[in-house]
């Protein structure tokens, strides 16, 4: 038996601590097109802030690989994979063959089309350890800042850089900051606090094009950088699967054994669209946590032992600058709202079940006894939902309950 | 004791929950499974011969084990890297504290 991974992220971390619980012997290689050990990508705005250095940022220890055997091929492509034969063709013109295969290629930086882009000297992207160290190096204290995206990505580059540089602004189409995991209030409460802390905002705008230093927005504003850091989303890297005739839909469809199309071959983490438990869809789920479980189920059913992953939801944990947001499920439903000055938290509840939340500031405290209750489709009317409402407890449960919870092992 | 705390935080590692009569402390379960190893960002939890540990120098404090966590049993420390409760075997108390100190002998320390 002989698995191979391609890539070598957190999916791959996944699947190859998946593999190792049944199957300690046959051998697993694992082909990245990066130099280092597997990092978590959303590190890299903590490594600008100094919140963690190159070395600590490894995901698992330096004798990880070893330890479980595994072989790298780093810095290396796969340029095809022929399903039929099992063999993978890679860009320095060998062949790789397989019996087990994972796809968990990732996502990379889209770049919108925008004019005259061209004609800007310092543009970054902000998705890996080599942009960040790229942008690192380019960046002064005097710098003029100007990042394109108000998402998760866009803002986190923001706070990793605002300390070192000497302004930031910041442009988004959209009408309020991170749309993806907040509502309008959320979106406010952050934006007021990132606000206070320097960073301008252009909301509602667009780069009608650029000039070496220059943007002109559409709103006829013009905003002079040094910098530019490009940070509207990402795209799944979905090339490889899609050529090789595996099905992909927006990512590389997986079932609940996270299994592609094509016979013996899985995907995971940010290139694989699987299901997702509140909507009964099939969704992007680009987090790194999914990206671990995916590949950890992945590699379980690659060796043999059959496994189900059931419970994937949309889920985020960010902070800027002090301000932490913890975000899970879908904003559907009936509504409950409770705020103060320094907290904002809003519950969304379908049938009888917590399907998503919103916490922000101090709200978010215990968010997990929240998630597990969308995660496991707890039937409110099982517990005391006025109180759980008011903060996450496990008072909150029937005693019966709270007895499984905290006398057993778990 | 209670005026040497006094506009003091005090950040537990353990969390009591009260309300009327009932009462009872909530630390870390040690799961098998464990949702906070499985979502952290920095490879800072992770399992070591059944104890669920922290490597607070790896911590960045993101708070996604906060957001995984059913039981609610991480919380941040003054550096805002997260602690929680590692059965005081990370420490130099031998048996644990909290079940040294328990005045009603409420909390035991047993294999289950």
């Amino acid at each position: 038996m002989h698995y191979v991974l391609i890539g070598n992220s957190i999916a791959s971390t996944g699947c190859i601590e998946g593999i190792r619980k049944h199957d300690i012997q046959a051998q697993i290689t694992v082909i990245g097109d990066e130099s280092y050990h597997c990092y978590a990508r959303p590190l890299i705005s903590y490594l600008l802030q100094e919140k963690t250095t190159v070395e600590k940022m490894a995901y698992r220890c330096e004798e990880f690989y070893e330890k479980h055997k595994v072989r790298i091929l780093s810095n290396s492509k796969v340029s095809t994979i022929d399903p039929t034969k099992k063999e993978l063709s890679l860009a320095d013109g060998s062949k790789v063959g397989y019996d087990k295969l994972l796809i968990a290629t990732g996502s990379s930086a889209f770049i919108p089309p925008m004019k005259h882009l061209e004609k800007v000297k310092n543009q970054f992207t902000f998705m890996t350890l080599a942009d960040a160290e790229a942008l690192n190096e380019a960046l002064t204290k005097n710098s003029k800042v100007l990042i394109i995206g108000a998402g998760l990505i866009g803002l986190k580059c923001a706070e990793g850089i605002l300390k070192k540089v000497k302004s930031i602004e910041v442009v988004d189409l959209a009408n309020r900051i991170l749309p993806s995991i907040l509502d309008e209030e959320g979106s406010n409460r952050v934006q007021a606090h990132l606000e206070e802390e320097g960073i301008t905002f252009h909301l509602q705008d667009s780069v009608a094009q650029f000039e070496e230093g220059k943007a002109f927005l559409a709103s006829q504003k013009v905003l002079d950088f040094d910098l530019l850091v490009i940070a509207v989303g990402v795209k799944p890297n979905v090339e490889l699967a899609k050529s090789a005739g595996i099905e992909v839909e927006r990512g590389i469809l997986i079932d609940h054994h996270c299994r592609t199309s094509c016979a013996d071959v899985y995907a995971a983490g940010d290139c694989a669209q699987g299901w997702e438990l509140t909507t009964q869809t099939r969704r992007m789920l680009p987090l790194l946590g999914n990206a671990f479980m995916q590949g950890e189920c992945a590699g379980s059913n690659m060796a043999g032992v059959e496994t189900r992953l059931e419970k994937s939801i949309a889920m985020n944990a960010i902070g800027f600058l002090g301000l932490h947001v913890i975000t899970a499920g879908i904003y559907e439903g009936e509504d409950t709202i409770i705020q103060s000055k320094t907290g904002y938290k809003r519950l969304f509840v379908q049938d009888d079940y917590l399907v998503g939340y919103i916490l922000v500031g101090d709200m978010v405290d215990r968010a997990g006894i929240y998630t597990s209750l969308i995660r496991e489709r707890t039937p409110l009317s099982s517990l005391d939902f006025s109180l759980i409402t008011e903060q996450p407890a496990l008072m909150a449960f029937a005693q019966q309950v709270r007895k499984q919870q905290l006398g057993r092992a778990q | 004791m209670v005026d040497a705390l006094k506009d003091k935080k005090i950040r537990p590692r353990i969390k009591v929950e009260q309300q009327g009569s009932i009462s009872f402390a909530v630390n870390c379960r040690h799961c098998t499974e464990a949702l906070c190893v499985k979502n952290c960002i920095a490879g800072a939890l992770s399992q070591v011969d059944g104890l669920i540990v922290i490597d607070q120098e790896k911590c960045v404090g993101c708070y996604s084990c906060i957001m995984a966590c059913p039981f609610g049993a991480l919380m941040s420390n003054e550096e805002g890297v997260m602690q929680k409760c590692e059965l005081c075997a990370t420490n130099s108390h031998g048996q644990p504290v909290c079940v040294q100190g328990c005045p009603n002998k409420a909390i035991v320390y047993e294999e289950r």
